[in-house]
């Protein structure tokens, strides 16, 4: 028998629906890789592999009567561990939220339940979604599975925020996984990890029970093997939620059926200036790659200009951290999470001693800077400012789109780097988002697809980004590109 | 403009995080780093450039102004939201003595 843990989504769902096989034998064999892994790769933070069992038996229960067996029928998931899950502690790899278990489920979790999916458990992250590397995480650090291919064996980073979700689908610890993205944390650890990832348009996927970050950012997507199994995941995912004030009220498109890589009439734009001076050498080849590709498939490749980018890293280095500053002061060591009482200690000084022994550097790095930001005297100067900066970005893009249908860039100025080559200095870390921000800051639809190998050996990936409402045309040219890169490297494994 | 050591306090103060000297030693280079590198934001001409509210249009909407209209966030359930309280004390959030 084949081995289940490689096979994706749509062959899991396919493979139950025909009898080829249970789900029950597709969670445990994945259950087993989970296991297996956990020492080397630290991907998830609590395993659930009676979770991920229940729901397969469910499948297969429904399937002995004839039911209908859902969208995601018998396919176990991995859960970033940003989505509250009833029962199961919920940290945002936080030490202030830890042995937190939600009363209530998330609602994209919720829905993936609903469409058959089970649990393999919480997935690692950078502590409240914060980080491009997946070193902030009070649970420690995700190991990518992927190795450099001069045989040494320097640890790199899965990508962050949603890097043990990288990792997990990157390993075959999962065939999927639920990933968030505010500035870029679905698509840049998808790129390091060689797999797909789609960040929606923002209201596509409630914010309901998924811990905040940045609310006028922050958006769900599946992260997965392939471009089919991305469209299968996020129409379980996507949908109205009347508990969040910015969900969209749109019928949930049928994407996997509307899958085409015949790009024919359609335009891509290359943003000329994404191209930047000093450009790693293998990341403009590829982007060059990528190109030749779409033409391949039958678009017509214009030129177009986005003329604010250079300020969209540093307006959300502003924004970000603002709305985090506000979201982030519900943690008080009162209602939930973390309580630290020195003796003596009043009401606002355990407010003070929680927050200092439960949050990590980088979070009260950047709740320091949002505060600082939103402070009387220099609201204007700062928050107002990058706002208006926001306008001119999202405004650029739909000038863009007057000229094209999608555009096309690379994921991340870099492949993977090493754990710790970054941690000393915050700005270059920042930095690594350059490509995914803009995207973010503008609400459209972005996925970053696997484009090929740098000369270490290590993925790249390459974005497209979409009009808002329009992750049929993204999911099409990433199906577009998939098809022609024919990308099947993998991690060797040695975990 | 940049920090020093009795803004990164003050600010600290304010979102109530307390730090030690040698963080807020540590911090001002750090936030000087980062807001310095913000200020580029300056050069941008903004003029008659109104700040975003929302970026995907929308409408806010109001629900039918009935109790309970959705049970997952409604009342009548005092012990789930006092499940994770760190002390919770007679069906309430215990705190230290506010009052003297």
């Amino acid at each position: 028998m084949t081995d289940l843990t490689e096979l994706g989504v749509a062959a899991i769902r396919d493979g139950v629906a025909k009898g080829d096989f249970t789900a029950v034998e597709v969670a445990e064999g994945f259950n087993a890789n989970v296991a297996a892994a956990q020492a080397a790769l630290n991907a998830f933070i609590v395993a659930t592999p009676e979770k991920a069992l229940d729901a397969a038996k469910a499948t297969d229960a429904r399937r002995a009567a004839g039911q209908p067996l859902g969208k995601m029928g018998g396919v176990p998931i991995g859960m970033k561990d940003l989505f509250a899950t009833r029962g199961v502690q919920t940290t945002a790899a936080s030490h202030i939220l830890e042995g937190f278990k939600p009363e209530y489920e998330s609602t994209v979790s919720q829905k993936l339940w609903d469409a058959g999916a089970g649990m393999l458990g919480k997935l690692n992250l950078d502590q409240f979604a914060m980080g491009s590397s997946n070193e902030t995480s009070y649970f420690g650090n995700v190991i990518s599975p992927w190795r450099r291919s001069d045989g040494g064996n320097a640890p790199l980073a899965p990508g962050g925020s949603s890097g043990g979700s990288s990792a997990a689908v990157a390993a075959r610890l999962a065939p999927a996984a639920t990933g968030t993205d505010t500035g870029g944390s679905i698509r840049q650890p998808a790129a390091f990890t060689g797999i797909a990832g789609i960040k929606p348009t923002y209201g596509r996927c409630s914010r309901w029970g998924i811990v905040a970050f940045a609310s006028s950012l922050d958006q769900a997507g599946p992260m997965a093997r392939d471009v089919r199994d991305c469209a299968i995941m996020l129409e379980a995912m996507a949908g109205f939620d009347p508990k969040d004030a910015t969900s969209l009220n749109m019928a949930v498109p049928e994407w996997e059926v509307g899958l085409s890589g015949d790009l024919t009439g359609k335009k891509v734009g290359i943003p000329r200036e994404y191209r930047m001076d000093g450009m790693d050498a293998d990341v403009a080849a590829s982007w060059d790659r990528g190109i030749e590709w779409l033409k391949d498939a039958g678009a017509e490749v214009v030129d177009v200009s986005l003329p604010h980018t250079k300020y969209a890293l540093p307006a959300y280095y502003i924004i970000a951290p603002a709305e985090a500053s506000s979201n982030l002061a519900r943690y008080d060591g009162v209602r939930y999470g973390l309580r630290d009482l020195p003796d003596g200690a009043n009401l606002q000084e355990m407010y003070a001693a929680t927050r200092a022994d439960g949050f990590g550097a980088e979070v009260k790095r950047r709740i320091l800077i949002g505060t600082y930001v939103l402070s009387a005297g220099f609201y204007d100067a700062y928050y107002t400012q990058a706002q208006k900066v926001r306008t001119l970005i999202s405004q650029d893009f739909k000038n863009a789109f007057t000229q094209c249908d999608v555009v096309l860039a690379p994921t991340a100025p870099t492949a993977a780097f090493g754990l710790g080559d970054m941690v000393s200095d915050p700005l270059a870390m920042y930095l690594n988002d350059v490509f995914a921000v803009p995207a973010s800051l503008a609400g459209l639809p972005a996925m970053s697809v696997p484009a090929g190998l740098n000369r270490e050996g290590l993925p790249l990936g390459l974005q497209i980004v979409g009009k808002p409402f329009d992750e049929q045309g993204v999911l099409n040219a990433g199906l577009a590109i998939e098809q022609r890169a024919a990308f099947s490297a993998r991690p060797e494994r040695w975990w | 403009m940049s920090v020093d050591t009795a803004t990164v306090a003050k600010i600290a103060s304010l979102a109530r995080i307390r730090v030690t000297e040698a963080e807020i030693a540590a911090m001002v280079p750090e936030l000087n780093g980062i807001l310095a590198w913000v200020e580029q934001l300056g050069e941008v001409d903004v003029s008659g450039v109104e700040p975003m509210t929302a970026v995907i249009e929308n409408h806010l909407r109001l629900r039918d102004d009935v109790i309970n209209a959705d049970p997952l966030t409604g009342g009548g359930v005092r012990d789930a939201v006092l499940a994770n309280a760190p002390a919770a004390e007679h069906g309430f959030f215990g705190v230290p003595k506010v009052i003297e």
